[in-house]
């Protein structure tokens, strides 16, 4: 294993370790300010908005097309309140699709 | 003399455990089988596709880093960016605490390694008043198995698929994200204005090539959470 790939994974593992376990092993740290547990309540819906774009245009490197027919499917589904499996499927589904289909 | 009873109430807690996460490890199949697959075309071997679910399991967090390193981000970056993304679990596990049986903190240290979003969703959501801590780890190790095990399958098969189906796989994380999303984003327009802020802030960042991936990810995400907190609260002092 890459030595430099080794300590990121080992890096990765400690700080996605520590968050989920030191409130449950000493509740003194759970006591978190009001304010800060606002702004953390915030943090999960910013970043997956951060995370789906611009990234899901760049799915395919020849047209932005593949990640807009597969995000259409997505929210579509999700909005129809679907099993998160098959939103999740139903558009993996439609790009396949949409790629097989060469448009 | 060995308690009997409460090995095997113990045994039956690990079992219903098992059950409710089984629709995590369904759910967890496609995005780990995707994960393998990218981690391949990202040019890392097995042990380290494998060893990284095994020692992260944090399907975000791998992917983002996957994306980073093909991009040929630094490894102080990448880990920035794991424990932004991460942060989150906090209050998550600080909640499930107060849902959890008291026990001994080797216990907690050992099914706290098993938070995910979708673990916590599912405990959390229990009916239960307290929650057994073999519950949380027959829960935890059925979405652990499955994320480790079909991240394997998918670098060992995926590359293997044809390419309109390779081509689909793409979409994958992206339409989970979108999926995790909605849902809150149809109960409350602070949602939607949260992920809208740091979408929007992250594409401009996109454009300047210092900011593109991991730091512009990590700013959007600080400066839409806490600038619309910031801002709501002022709005709320203003009435």
């Amino acid at each position: 294993m890459e030595t430099n790939l080794l300590w990121m994974i080992a890096g990765m593992g400690v700080v996605t370790y520590l968050p989920r376990v030191l409130p449950l092993i000493s509740l003194d740290t759970a006591v978190i300010p009001r304010k800060w547990q606002s702004i953390l309540k915030n943090v999960p819906f910013a970043i997956l908005g951060a995370l789906i774009f611009p990234g899901i245009l760049h799915i395919n490197e020849g047209s932005v097309w593949y990640g807009i027919v597969g995000a259409g499917v997505a929210l579509l589904s999700s909005w129809l309140n679907w099993n998160i499996i098959l939103v999740v499927l139903s558009s993996v589904l439609a790009v396949s699709l949409f790629s097989f289909l060469g448009l | 003399m060995i308690p009997i009873p409460a090995i095997s109430a113990a045994n039956h807690d690990f079992k219903r455990g098992i059950q409710a996460g089984l629709s995590i490890a369904i759910g967890y199949l496609p995005i780990a089988f995707t994960y393998g697959l990218l981690a391949k075309s990202s040019g890392l071997s097995l042990l380290e596709t494998v060893g990284m679910s095994i020692i992260v399991f944090a399907g975000a967090s791998q992917y983002i880093a996957l994306s980073m390193i093909a991009a040929g981000t630094g490894a102080f970056e990448i880990i920035i960016t794991a424990f932004i993304m991460n942060i989150r679990h906090l209050l998550m596990s600080a909640s499930l605490n107060e849902k959890m049986e008291e026990d001994a903190k080797w216990r907690k240290a050992i099914y706290g390694f098993l938070i995910t979003d979708e673990t916590f969703s599912v405990a959390a959501t229990r009916t239960e008043r307290k929650l057994a801590s073999s519950f949380m780890l027959g829960l935890g190790l059925t979405a652990y198995g499955s994320w480790v095990i079909n991240s394997g399958i998918g670098y060992l098969i995926g590359a293997g698929l044809p390419e309109t189906i390779q081509a689909g796989m793409a979409v994958a994380l992206y339409a989970m994200f979108i999926g995790l999303l909605v849902p809150s984003a149809k109960k409350s327009s602070k949602v939607i204005l949260l992920a809208g802020t740091a979408a929007l802030l992250n594409s401009l960042f996109s454009l300047y090539e210092p900011l593109s991936g991991g730091w512009g990810i990590i700013l959007s995400t600080i400066i839409s959470a806490a600038g619309i907190e910031f801002l709501m609260k002022e709005e709320a002092h203003g009435n």
